[in-house]
């Protein structure tokens, strides 16, 4: 068992905008190649070109179906990786204390020098958003980027997440929660931020940003016609119109 | 609590950023490519290429996978044994190009046509055209035709401008989009920030697309229209805007042709009237006399008769607001019910004439008024592959055009931009050449713009001049050409033989093709003397594409960081809306193979072949490689690819050649933009000042305004020789449907496949889109890209799933009037419900891009293609018609209709061909 620290300076995290999102994979791929270089083991993929591969990614997007009771249908695209629970129960659960949550910002990260690669933290994640890496033999997780958000090698712009960065709908925004005033916390609150499956008691720090209400349709009395084309005919439209000149 | 470990959070991040363009679709984005020892270690977008603005799509964040793919080939092939064998040797460059050589001269100095130098996803068409035509062969294209011809054509004759990467919507200030069309790729990262900008402020967006996802799926409202059916909503929406008055009167009388005269009677018929200098003119509303169209404080009267002719706008009022485009008379056709229709106009109208904006920017127009503010219409849209790769595309696209035209909301603010070098008119593009003679150039460019029929490609005979039949009575305005008719026209030796195709990144053998099972039996056929029907074929390609098989003479490319190249203002460059802007590729690694970048193989070829424009007077070779050409080619005086950095290294668009010009874009970060003055940023069509800017930055040599066409007189006059007018006469066989299609003002017509499929009982429409992560036949060899996109279903709507009793893991047999697939299928709800779909070019052949035969893409995947006949049905007169729009000869694709039945699980897609024999080893482990 590995405790949680009981509070956190900061509160780091992502508002992903629900409405925004397009499903286009580029979080899913900035991710992949930033991480494949960053902190800890490479990303690895087995089998790349052959029948069955299967990699690393701490990110991925899903295509949801939603089939409103009255009404088309609808398609949500949603991102998903870890949430940075403030109860993270995959930090609760590590036997050796390689998951851990940060104090200074709240991170969840794997110390993968400690990680045994039991597997135990992935089980107790109700979000799936750890995956074993097969070659190295441990967990990997979402940093947020922690090897991009203090880097000084990095222009100051670019020290937010590799998703954050890459995102071209700008669907995803990167933050301190615990500041009301950051733009994350605001986004939140403007757009009623909503946090994954709450009664599960995980306390996510990520906030998903509803989709907006859709399939709401404009009145059409603006339209009314000029006059009964039938009864006046072209000429009397003609000068109808004309006469708006 | 344990001791938190300590981490290096600034770690260094590579030894190096090289900036440069991407290639992993057609957008064209900046790229750091990050280098550790010497190798990519990682790619992100450019914060300052005017693009991207530093994001990057799955495809682009992907690369480093694409120059590292087990996939890439590695040396010159020559064919040793039976073609589509597989049985190659690598050669040395030395003697690939001597046989390339030995294969071209004789036909150079004989008969030019016979070679064909077709290119596919070419981002180099000013260089590969102008190659081409120095050597004399008519038979030159991209692949235009079998993808985007409809929507460029469509917007060049009406807007002269089209969607895509040519405009933009004003998304700073637009405060209604409505993007038409499946697919989700032109163009890309753009429209993508876009959306974001009017997400993040709350602006409206509605879809109109069979399919909701990607751009749909964030939609705020969405028109799940029937596919091939878009024009005929559009003229719904025209017709009730009309109805109600609610159009841009203004507009329509200063900017467009709406007031000029068509002659109502006679042999000129439909033409516009002219006066005694031959020039269009309008009747002003404050003489009621005739006056000059451009002349100074004109005001054009909409409303005019003149000698018994009616202004374009009466015509068009009277067309449209015909019963036959009233919301109910369109809506079970569209899938679209009547009161939405209304909904969707009555929004336009509400946001185009409630919600007008200004912007305070005094402006000069064409006819010398001064206009103290820019007045805009904040209702802008966009449009996709979909409304146009049908048999009616072209009409739609214009319908579409129109539909902004009457809302007055092209080139104002809120509006739809265009980017330069457009706005162009019609009328400042080139007509076709194709007049050849052995051992000389092309008498000059090979597509262009055809103003009537004296314009076409025709010998004297009548039989068509290229190998695609472009620019025939078939298809006069085929601007792009016909690349998917090549290989079935030169199989069935119609207009004539060809002796050697010569094609670059096409995948002809597989996903490029309509029917793809025919084409590759057409590669391999030969006739009684034993010869292969089409003799020789030479390809170049970075990859072991499905089409490397087919080939006798493989000129392996390289990857896009391995070379140079040049995206220029000449060809289809990467401007905004203010600025135009070009960019350039270098080598930010060297290649670990044996492969050269094409573009400078072709040099050398032209050299070795003794093409005037790339030798010296010597003999020996004008030009060491394609960088040297991108610096120092020059097309016009002082025109060349590149528009910075001229001259002494400050002048921009005209100037001489700078040898330092590729050092100073390298510095840039691999791009340049010449900016649009304030002044000239909307209105560029009738802006004096945009139009002076535009001439000092080259791309027209004087200022070019110009009238929207709402009434089309190169169309007219193919109408009017369909109607027996005038001296060139099409066959008889083709005159009903040129008097249909080529109607001088928007129309609709049912899609040609929907005639007669309903009662042949193929009552579904089948579609593809291409994914957001996927680039065509490219992704599947990413390691990255394929574990996200490796499979394709295809999707049935609810109706169709219940109907059939599928369920999941069923496969279903999918039959078309051109045979059969057995696919496995998906169920989506939020789908037209008469329409089936799947992604594009997932599917692939077993032995292709170095992937195990066991690949998901191998085994399940599909393509629709094989469904596609590249033929319209035969109606009994032998006329080998294509399955395109009859205007321009695009691939009507979307037109196919199939029907389906349930079939049951299943572990494999069918057909499945034979594994096509491996050219590279199978990809192992990640480089």
């Amino acid at each position: 068992m590995t405790c949680l620290p009981v509070s956190t300076e900061k509160r780091l995290g992502l508002a992903i905008d629900l409405d925004t999102c397009v499903g286009c994979q580029a979080c899913v791929t900035a991710c992949k190649g930033w991480n494949d270089q960053g902190y800890g083991v490479p990303l690895s993929d087995q089998n790349p070109y052959g029948a069955e591969p299967s990699g690393v990614f701490l990110n991925r997007v899903h295509s949801y179906a939603v089939q409103p009771i009255e009404g088309e249908a609808q398609t949500i695209n949603f991102p998903r990786s870890c949430l940075h629970c403030e109860d993270a129960p995959c930090v609760t659960v590590c036997p050796t204390g390689a998951s851990y949550k940060r104090s200074e910002d709240g991170i969840v990260l794997v110390n993968e020098d400690a990680c045994i690669g039991c597997g135990l933290c992935a089980w107790a994640c109700p979000y799936g958003a750890r995956e074993m890496d097969a070659e190295a033999g441990v967990m990997k997780k979402c940093t947020l980027c922690v090897d991009r958000i203090y880097n000084e090698n990095l222009p100051e712009e670019d020290r937010e997440p590799a998703c954050v960065r890459g995102c071209p709908t700008g669907a995803r925004h990167f933050g301190d929660f615990a500041d009301p005033d950051s733009k994350v916390s605001r986004l939140s609150a403007e757009r009623s931020g909503y946090a994954l499956m709450p009664d599960l008691g995980t306390k996510p720090v990520n906030r998903y940003l509803p989709p907006r209400k859709k399939d709401v349709r404009q009145d059409a009395s603006i339209l009314a016609p000029l006059l009964d084309i039938k009864a006046s005919g072209f000429a009397g439209w003609l000068d109808r119109v004309l006469g708006k000149i | 609590m344990r001791v938190q470990p300590k981490i290096d959070t600034s770690p260094p991040v590579s030894d190096e950023i090289r900036k440069t363009t991407c290639y992993m679709c057609a957008c064209r984005c900046g790229i750091n490519v990050h280098l550790k020892e010497g190798r990519v270690s990682y790619i992100e977008g450019n914060r300052d290429h005017p693009i991207n603005k530093g994001v990057l799509c799955a495809k682009g964040a992907s690369g480093i996978m694409q120059v590292t793919a087990p996939s890439r080939l590695r040396a010159p092939l020559k064919r040793v044994g039976p073609r589509g064998s597989g049985a190659f040797e690598e050669i040395s460059w030395d003697e690939a190009l001597a046989l390339a050589v030995s294969w071209m001269k004789p036909l150079r100095e004989t008969a030019p046509e016979k070679l064909a130098f077709f290119t596919g996803r070419d981002q180099s068409q000013s260089f590969t055209g102008w190659w081409a035509q120095a050597f004399g062969t008519p038979n030159y294209a991209a692949h235009g035709g079998f993808c985007s011809v409809n929507m460029a054509a469509g917007g060049i004759y009406t807007i002269g401008g089209a969607f895509w990467e040519f405009g933009a919507p004003d998304w700073e200030r637009t405060k209604l989009f409505v993007l038409f069309g499946v697919a989700e790729d032109h163009d890309s990262n753009p429209i993508k920030i876009g959306l974001g900008k009017l997400k993040a402020r709350g602006a409206r967006v509605i879809g109109v697309n069979p399919i909701r996802t990607g751009y749909n799926a964030v939609a705020d409202d969405w028109l799940g229209i029937t596919p091939g059916t878009d024009g005929l909503l559009i003229l719904s929406l025209i017709h009730c805007l009309l109805q109600a008055g609610k159009v841009d009167l203004e507009y329509l009388a200063r900017y467009t042709n709406a007031p000029l005269l068509v002659v109502e009677d006679g042999p000129e018929k439909g033409l516009i009237a002219k006066n005694a200098e031959s020039q269009p003119f309008v009747i002003d509303r404050r003489t009621g006399a005739p006056a000059p169209w451009d002349g100074k404080g004109v005001q054009p009267d909409l409303g005019a008769t003149y000698q018994g002719n009616r202004t374009v706008f009466q015509h068009m009022a009277e067309k449209y607001l015909s019963d036959d485009y009233a919301p109910e008379a369109v809506a079970a056709r569209c899938g679209i019910a009547a009161d939405r229709i209304r909904a969707l106009a009555a929004e336009l109208a509400h946001v185009a004439f409630e919600q007008a904006i200004e912007i305070k920017q005094s402006w000069t127009d064409f006819r010398g008024d001064f206009h103290a503010t820019m007045p805009g219409r904040p209702v802008s849209f966009h449009a996709m592959r979909g409304i146009s790769a049908h048999s009616n595309g072209f009409q739609t696209a214009r319908a579409l055009h129109l539909l902004q035209i009457v809302l007055g909301t092209v080139e104002v603010p809120g509006g739809y931009r265009l980017k330069p070098p457009y706005p162009k008119p019609m009328e400042a593009h080139p007509t076709p050449h194709f007049v050849t003679a052995p051992g000389k150039p092309l008498s000059g460019p090979h597509l262009g713009y055809v103003r009537g029929p004296e314009n076409l490609a025709l010998k004297e005979d009548g039989s068509p001049v290229r190998i695609d039949k472009a620019f025939t009575w078939e298809n006069p305005f085929s601007a792009h050409g016909l690349m998917h008719m090549l290989i079935p026209n030169a199989h069935a030796g119609d207009p004539y033989k060809i002796d050697t195709l010569f094609l670059y990144m096409a995948n002809m053998a597989w996903n490029s093709s309509m029917n793809s099972t025919k084409v590759m039996e057409m590669l391999t056929d030969k006739a009684p003397d034993g010869e292969y029907i089409i003799p020789r074929i030479i390809y170049s390609d970075a990859y072991a594409s499905e089409m490397v098989a087919y080939a006798d003479l493989i000129l392996p490319d390289t990857t896009y960081l391995e070379r140079h190249d040049c995206i220029s203002l000449l060809d289809r460059p990467i401007s905004e809306p203010d600025a135009a802007g070009d960019s350039i590729r270098w080598p930010v690694v060297e290649p670990d193979r044996d492969v050269r970048p094409f573009q400078s193989v072709l040099l050398d070829l032209g050299a070795r072949l003794g093409l005037a424009p790339m030798v010296n007077a010597d003999g020996t070779a004008k030009y060491k490689d394609y960088a040297d050409y991108i610096v120092n080619h020059i097309r016009r005086p002082g025109v060349g690819p590149l528009i910075g950095f001229r001259g002494d290294g400050t002048a921009e668009g005209r100037g001489d050649a700078n040898p330092d010009q590729m050092a100073r874009y390298i510095e840039n970060g691999g791009f340049y933009q010449a900016h649009v003055p304030e002044e000239g940023a909307f209105y560029k069509p009738w802006n004096m000042a945009y139009q002076d800017w535009a001439v000092k930055t080259s791309f027209y040599e004087s200022p070019q305004p110009y009238l929207f066409s709402i009434w089309s007189e190169p169309m007219r006059k193919f109408q009017m020789a369909a109607e027996g007018l005038g001296p060139i006469q099409p066959p008889d066989h083709l005159r009903a449907r040129l008097k249909q299609a080529m109607d001088p003002l928007p129309i609709w017509y049912p899609p040609f496949g929907d005639l007669e499929a309903t009662g042949w009982g193929y009552p579904v429409h089948a579609i593809t889109q291409r994914p957001m992560d996927m680039y065509h036949s490219w992704g599947s060899q990413n390691a990255w890209l394929r574990q996200i996109r490796g499979t394709n279903y295809l999707y049935l709507p609810t109706k169709i799933w219940a109907e059939h009793g599928f369920s999941e893991g069923d496969y279903a047999r999918v039959i078309s009037p051109n045979g059969g697939i057995t696919v496995p299928v998906a169920h989506m709800a939020a789908l037209n419900e008469n329409t089936v779909w799947t992604w594009n070019a997932i599917g692939k052949r077993k032995g292709a891009w170095a992937l195990d035969d066991g690949a998901s893409e191998a085994t399940t995947g599909f393509l629709l293609n094989h469904l596609i006949s590249e033929l319209l049905p035969d109606k009994g007169d032998g006329a080998r018609l294509s399955n395109s729009d009859p205007v321009t000869g695009q691939a009507a694709w979307f037109d196919l209709r199939v029907r389906i039945e349930r079939v049951g699980a299943k572990a494999q897609s069918e057909p499945a061909f034979a594994p096509i024999p491996r050219v590279v080893p199978q990809g192992g482990e990640r480089a």
